[in-house]
């Protein structure tokens, strides 16, 4: 579990995150939905250590993460952000054995290489595996970075729009990847949304943000409702239930 | 061709120049005498060549840029103020007197500690980047230029023919207790470097991405940065400036190893660098016959690469 409690990041004046509480339970699907600066990618990037916090402490499995050893963290805990621009020229195969360094320090062994194809027929990326990142599609592109993730092997892996620029079938694509570790090897994901049918189709648990505080959590049938929507984003929201799901019309 | 073999290719032509420049016009009276003057001077070329090969690929994988060298911290301009400042206030013969170990151990010290200065001052707070240094650096530079073009045209000329004799990197009048001196310094650096070379192919995936890996980014950037600005300030300080010649040869091993492993991207650095200066020794020595310092030549081709390199990318 990643117990997160009263977290305060601010900016100059602006609080970014004000006196944020949560607790992320382990082996579901939590997603962060909510308007553009509302807090949830800032909360993500603390969280995973990428930022300092200005209040508040953060704990994964009762330790907090401030004590924990860097290379022990990356054992634990893997965050994939939204910009991956890398410079650098990598094939698919050479990235995913990136997500091994916090176990080999750059020298693979047997085991390691056993991770990276696991990861590689997790995305289904065999056949594309000796290509140059540059040459794939956007679809592609991302798979290959969830395979460096889940050759990382944590147990909590933080997501921050990983369908961010990606068609219907990628992004379907990369949400049933996710579902599966989370079903099959009983990972913890977190992911910031914005598609929130999307959040609503795969999500176990919703957290809803709004100018930096946590306006409402819960299971899918307590979040994508009308009142708690509307509240959330300004705009007005028809929730339906279509096919055993809740989908949102808000166009 | 491998990369492992591309890396013997570049070997033999290094270890032929080598041979050409030791043996060349030997004969049996003066062999003697020619190899005393030579062979610490290959000692130096492949001091410079290796500090600056390895600072430069550090430098531009903390960057995350390829057309950056580690003259942007204003190390060289510093070297020149440090010089100019000497001569200015005490005049061109104390500087003689003083003896080049003296100037050695000054100037080192005064570069070093400036980058110690400066980094310390810029990790205090979270927020601020790499970039800012890069930033603060290159204004110090300037500033630290200006000063010194400020004392040079004060003073009277023959004294800076004595400085102008020093903006300009040459092997050809350097003295050999300082080489060994220049030579442990920069072991030393480069051995607390070494355990973490395969760190630096994490940090050029970025920071975030490196932090997620496991490694300790401020730490790991802070340490390189101390070792970087120690090797600059020691080959500066012994041969004169000569960073440039860094994004020659960085790029150069980028392209023809194209490999983003550091460990075979340094020593194919080191090695182009070390051809490089030993060939353009050879040019100034046999062709020129003394009278162009090599680092005009380095800077001639080094620049006609960079111009070439802009132009590719801006193709992009």
């Amino acid at each position: 579990m990643i117990e997160i409690k009263s977290v305060v990041k601010q900016y100059g004046r602006k609080r970014v995150l004000d006196n944020v509480s949560l607790n992320i339970e382990k082996g579901k699907i939590t997603s962060f939905i909510g308007p553009n600066g509302a807090g949830k990618s800032t909360l993500l990037s603390i969280i995973s250590r990428l930022i300092g916090k200005d209040g508040g402490e953060v704990y994964l499995e009762g330790q907090l993460v401030d004590r924990i050893d860097y290379n022990d963290f990356a054992r634990r805990l893997s965050i994939l952000r939204q910009t991956n621009h890398i410079n650098v020229r990598l094939t698919v195969r050479e990235l995913v054995s990136f997500g091994r360094f916090p176990y080999s320090e750059g020298k693979l062994k047997a085991e390691d290489l056993e991770h990276i194809e696991k990861a590689l027929e997790y995305t289904q990326l065999q056949d594309e595996q000796h290509k140059y990142l540059d040459e794939l599609s956007g679809g592609q592109r991302q798979r290959a970075f969830i395979a460096m993730v889940i050759a990382q092997d944590t147990d909590y892996i933080l997501l921050d729009e990983p369908l961010n620029n990606l068609d219907v079938k990628h992004s379907v694509e990369i949400m049933k990847i996710l579902r599966r570790l989370v079903r099959e090897l009983g990972k913890t994901v977190v992911i910031v949304m914005h598609d929130i049918n999307f959040a609503s189709c795969y999500s176990d648990h919703i957290v809803a943000f709004n100018k930096g505080q946590i306006v409402k959590e819960g299971e899918v049938e307590e979040i994508i409702r009308k009142e708690v929507l509307e509240d959330v984003y300004d705009t007005n929201f028809v929730v339906q239930d279509i096919m055993n799901r809740r989908i949102c019309f808000y166009y | 061709m491998k990369t492992k073999q591309k890396i013997y290719v570049l070997s033999i032509i290094l270890l032929i120049l080598l041979f050409l420049y030791l043996a060349l016009g030997l004969n049996p009276v003066i062999w003697r005498y020619a190899l005393s003057l030579r062979i610490p001077k290959t000692i130096a070329l492949l001091l410079v060549a290796a500090s600056i090969a390895f600072s430069s690929a550090v430098f531009q994988t903390l960057t995350n840029n390829r057309i950056l060298t580690p003259s942007v911290l204003g190390l060289d301009s510093l070297y020149m103020l440090i010089q100019s400042f000497i001569v200015f206030v005490f005049g061109s013969g104390t500087l003689a007197r003083l003896g080049e170990n003296f100037n050695f151990i000054v100037s080192v010290a005064f570069m070093v500690g400036f980058s110690l200065l400066l980094f310390r001052f810029l990790f205090k707070r979270e927020e601020r980047n790499i970039f800012f240094l890069l930033l603060v650096g290159l204004v110090m530079g300037t500033f630290f230029q200006s000063l010194s073009t400020f004392m040079q045209v004060l003073i009277d000329p023959n004294e800076f023919l004595v400085i102008q004799n020093r903006m300009f990197a040459s092997f050809n009048n350097m003295n050999t207790d300082i080489l060994w001196l220049a030579l442990l310094i920069s072991f030393l650096a480069v051995l607390f470097a070494l355990k973490d070379l395969r760190t630096l192919d994490v940090l050029s995936l970025g920071r975030e991405n490196a932090i997620n890996l496991g490694v300790n980014y401020d730490y790991m950037v802070k340490k390189f940065l101390i070792i970087i600005s120690i090797l600059i300030s020691v080959s500066t300080a012994l041969v004169g400036p000569i960073t440039f010649l860094g994004l020659l040869v960085v790029n150069l091993a980028r392209e023809i190893l194209k490999t983003y492993k550091h460990n075979y991207l340094i020593t194919g650095a080191i090695l182009i660098g070390s051809i490089a200066l030993t060939f353009g020794q050879l040019m100034a020595e046999r062709i020129m016959n003394f009278s162009t310092p090599i680092s005009i030549i380095i800077n001639f081709i080094g620049g006609l690469y960079f111009i070439y390199l802009l132009l590719k990318e801006s193709k992009i």
